[in-house]
């Protein structure tokens, strides 16, 4: 028969599963993607998706008690600093002038732009 | 179950390392070295898990604080004190804000 502590077992297997294979898609990511502003987007996968499935996994994992108080604080916390953190590195990166060479589309589009800019 | 996730964290921190080691920018190396931050904070947890020792969650708490200050910390050093080299990618403007 279905006891609860086995659909809480199944339940955490699955987010763990799941986040850790979130997680393994991010740094993926960080292999694959073209140059530094696409891979804004794989820290990120890194930072919300992955880590929020496996904390939740580890939380019905340990069930109602100080453990899980632990983990939703480390949650908490990171759901607030990670955003923030990848913000401030894009922010410092425009600012430091980081060209955005866009290899996947064709180049002339850009060029054009830029003649356009110096024409103003 | 807690193993396969331990191995799959520690494959990522593989890749993330290799990242950061030829990223071609700075900010590739601070936003990997980031997310190695946040894979270390889950590794701590998963391994306090593994080992049935609670306590290890405080060290994952106090290892998230650090790696957000330390990210930060890192971009304020390189904003003020722009050091040109090793960016191949950024362009002659990149002294323009040394505002220091």
């Amino acid at each position: 028969m279905m006891t609860v502590e086995l659909l809480l077992n199944i339940l955490s297997w699955a987010l763990i599963l799941l986040g850790s294979g979130l997680v393994l898609i991010g740094s993926f990511g960080f292999f694959r993607l073209p140059d530094f502003w696409s891979r804004l987007h794989a820290a990120s996968v890194i930072d919300s998706g992955g880590m929020i499935l496996i904390i939740l996994g580890m939380c019905f994992q340990a069930g109602l008690s100080l453990i899980t108080v632990k983990l939703l604080f480390i949650a908490i916390f990171l759901i607030i600093t990670g955003p923030t953190a990848t913000h401030a590195v894009a922010n410092a990166a425009l600012v430091s002038g980081l060209m955005i060479n866009d290899r996947s589309s064709n180049n002339k589009i850009r060029e054009e732009d830029l003649k356009i800019e110096k024409k103003e | 179950m807690f193993e396969v996730c331990l191995i799959v964290l520690l494959i990522c921190v593989i890749i993330l390392l290799w990242r950061v080691y030829i990223g071609p920018t700075l900010y590739d190396r601070v936003i990997a070295v980031n997310s190695i931050g946040t894979l270390a904070v889950l590794i701590i947890g998963v391994v306090g898990f593994l080992t049935e020792r609670p306590d290890f969650l405080d060290i994952a708490l106090l290892y998230a604080l650090i790696n957000f200050i330390g990210t930060i910390a890192v971009l304020k050093f390189f904003r003020y004190k722009m050091v040109d080299a090793g960016q191949k990618l950024t362009n002659e403007k990149s002294g323009v804000y040394d505002d220091s």
